[in-house]
């Protein structure tokens, strides 16, 4: 086992499959020599494996993500960097209409093995366009399939299923999980999707939580087990397919769920997860679902601000209390 | 005296075997579309079509220069598409009724036809979503080495989309072997061009992204043939893209319910008058063709179609379960 960063373990993964496969390649906004991404996760790949394979593009994402379409359904595994999840909406066309339809509206005759990365989630003051989780978003679409990763362990190993999956696979990235520590494997490794992590087992309240949450969760557990309440923390690690057996079998144990995500509460990631565990699971809830989210507004800039709206240990806690 | 022995006028662009072959192409799509708005009468067509009629000579003058491992990328507007790039006109048929034998087993439509098999990477019914998409394959066929060329036919009212200006530049900056084909009919709907832009010619709009634009009369199969040949020889031999417009006409309205008023009756005269197919074939009449070699080829389109209709007809519908089968495909390498 090594310590790593996030972002270096999303790096190695990145690596490791451009060597495994020559038809991998990056395309982006600044992805390549002069500056290896905005969050430097591309860092020295352009060196490594040269301009053509980590390409520069102009501040185009309609046509990044439309290009790397084309290049997908013709022999090719383009992993697209969209530089802030918010910018994503400038390829919503490309992302929603083709890259997910084409292999079902064409009947199978393409698949689109294609990776779209890019970075959700508050926390770092840069306001109302660079600060939005929009995950849920992604899973209202059939034919992408979403990751979201919470760990150095899990940022690679999904990546690397991401980027050998025939699918298009919509990759969560969360900014302030960049710098975050943990330990992987020296040698290779895939984490399959649709496969929950149990991150800490507890007996008395199932805390789900997705990305930067999880830790947050983790830090509420710590807490509650003070004052001798039991959390068990699970992580999806993919919202689609979302792991609806380890959920239901969480809840069964603990008879209680407080799930927690950023993004706005409306419609979003906790909405579905909540619901999933209504449908399947209600006659084991011994309280009601909390969901713990972002109120419905846009991410404020003013540090006092933006605090009020992410959720933390704080809100989780209160939360876990108000139902157990 | 051609190669036949005939003793014929030529034509400086193409010979006369080769003028018979894209006639009877274009031949073939305005039949197959004659046939579709029939059916279409009669309820065989579920959901609403858009007619390609009056505009073969682009589809057929650019794919007469396309290999079968060539890419094309089409619209809304794509059945002349399909069938010039080479896709069987019975499991073309078969898609625009929805029928189990269709190209995409009736889950795309008469709006997303796609035949992989002859490098048509599908039809895309976002208006300008298939530039980028193009611009992509070109990538690709950079990235991978091969000779290979992909053409995107696209309309006036795409060219209006960010993505005919992100999806060109992309493809100008990297030198992709990229064919962007407008075929200006001069209405995006019942937007007149004019309405939506205040340059006359979309090839204009070439200049900015420092690529050749050229303009040529759509309906003239020999001018986009040799217009295609053009950009096709400097798309193989790795010196990027062109522009290439083609003002031509709809003959008939956007859609099946469209009986569009808006243009005026004149106009409309004129174009139908300049009809592509009767340009090709007085041409042929003047290097020589005679009445029964043009009834021989009639009767192979109509027989062709006739086939390929009934081909569709006995086809069946998709078994329902197959709504919920294919959303994604086989997970990975």
């Amino acid at each position: 086992m090594k310590e790593i960063t996030y972002r270096d373990a999303l790096r190695e993964a990145l690596v490791e499959e451009m060597q495994r496969d020559e038809t991998v390649f990056i395309l982006g906004e600044d992805v390549g020599r002069y500056w290896g991404g905005a969050f430097k996760v591309t860092k020295g790949l352009a060196e490594e494996f040269g301009d053509e394979r980590v390409r520069d593009t102009p501040i185009s994402e309609s046509a990044i993500v439309g290009a790397a379409v084309g290049a997908a359904i013709t022999g090719m595994r383009p992993i697209v960097e969209i530089m802030f999840g918010d910018l994503t909406t400038l390829a919503m066309d490309q992302i929603v209409n083709q890259a997910a339809k084409i292999h079902y509206m064409f009947g199978g005759q393409a698949s689109v093995p294609l990776v779209i990365r890019t970075p959700f989630g508050g926390g770092v003051n840069i306001a109302a366009h660079h600060s939005q989780s929009l995950e849920a978003w992604f899973m209202h679409v059939p034919g992408l399939l979403v990751a979201a990763p919470s760990t150095p362990y899990d940022a690679k190993g999904l990546l690397k299923t991401a980027i050998r999956n025939n699918n298009p696979v919509f990759f969560c990235e969360h900014k302030l999980l960049y710098p975050f520590k943990g330990s992987i494997p020296e040698e290779d490794y895939t984490i399959p999707f649709g496969s929950a992590r149990v991150v800490r087992e507890g007996e008395d309240i199932t805390i789900v939580a997705t990305m930067f949450m999880v830790h947050e969760a983790l830090s509420a557990a710590d807490t509650l087990k003070k004052e001798g309440l039991s959390a068990e923390v699970l992580d999806p690690r993919t919202l689609v397919p979302l792991d609806k057996e380890a959920l239901v079998a969480s809840v069964k144990k603990t008879g209680r769920a407080v799930i927690v995500s950023e993004g706005c509460k409306t419609a979003g990631v906790t909405a579905e997860i909540a619901a999933v565990i209504a449908e399947e699971a209600i006659d084991y809830l011994d309280a009601p679902l909390v969901r713990v989210a972002e109120p419905d507004t846009p991410i404020p800039f003013s540090p006092p601000l933006e605090k009020a709206v992410i959720p933390n240990k704080d809100t989780i806690i209160k939360a876990v209390r108000n139902i157990a | 005296m051609d190669d036949e022995g005939n003793g014929n006028l030529g034509n400086p662009i193409l010979d006369r075997s080769r003028l018979i072959e894209l006639h009877e192409k274009m031949l073939t799509i305005r039949v197959f579309e004659e046939r579709v708005f029939e059916l279409y009468g009669q309820n065989l067509v579920p959901g609403t079509i858009h007619l390609y009629a009056g505009e073969e000579a682009v589809a057929v003058g650019v794919c007469s220069h396309l290999l079968d491992d060539d890419y094309i990328v089409s619209t809304h507007r794509g059945h002349g598409h399909c069938i010039a790039k080479g896709a069987r006109l019975d499991r073309t048929m078969a898609e625009i009724l929805g029928r189990k034998d269709g190209y995409c087993q009736g889950k795309g439509g008469s709006m997303h036809i796609a035949d992989f098999s002859k490098g048509m990477l599908g039809a895309t019914a976002v208006v300008g979503a298939g530039i980028p998409i193009a611009t992509g394959a070109g990538l690709s066929i950079k990235l991978r080495g091969t000779k290979q060329v992909a053409a995107c036919f696209f309309g006036d009212g795409a060219s209006n989309q960010g993505t005919f200006h992100e999806g060109i530049n992309l493809a100008a900056i990297w030198r992709l072997p990229v064919l962007f084909i407008c075929e200006n009919n001069l209405y995006a709907m019942g937007t007149r061009q004019s309405q939506a832009m205040i340059v006359p010619d979309i090839a204009e709009r070439a200049r900015a992204y420092g690529i050749p634009g050229i303009l040529v009369k759509g309906n003239d199969v020999l001018e986009v043939f040799k217009a295609a040949k053009e950009a096709v020889e400097r798309a193989r031999g790795g010196n990027g893209p062109t522009l290439v417009e083609c003002k031509t006409y709809r003959r008939m309205g956007h859609s099946r319910m469209d009986p569009a008023a808006y243009r005026p009756r004149a106009e409309v005269d004129e174009w139908l008058r300049n009809d592509p197919i009767r340009r090709s074939k007085d041409e042929l009449l003047r290097m020589g063709i005679s009445d029964a070699e043009l009834a021989k080829i009639e009767a192979r389109v109509s027989d062709a179609v006739n086939t390929a209709a009934e081909f569709a007809l006995n086809s069946p519908f998709p078994d329902s379960k197959e709504a919920f089968e294919g959303v994604y495909g086989q997970e990975g390498t």
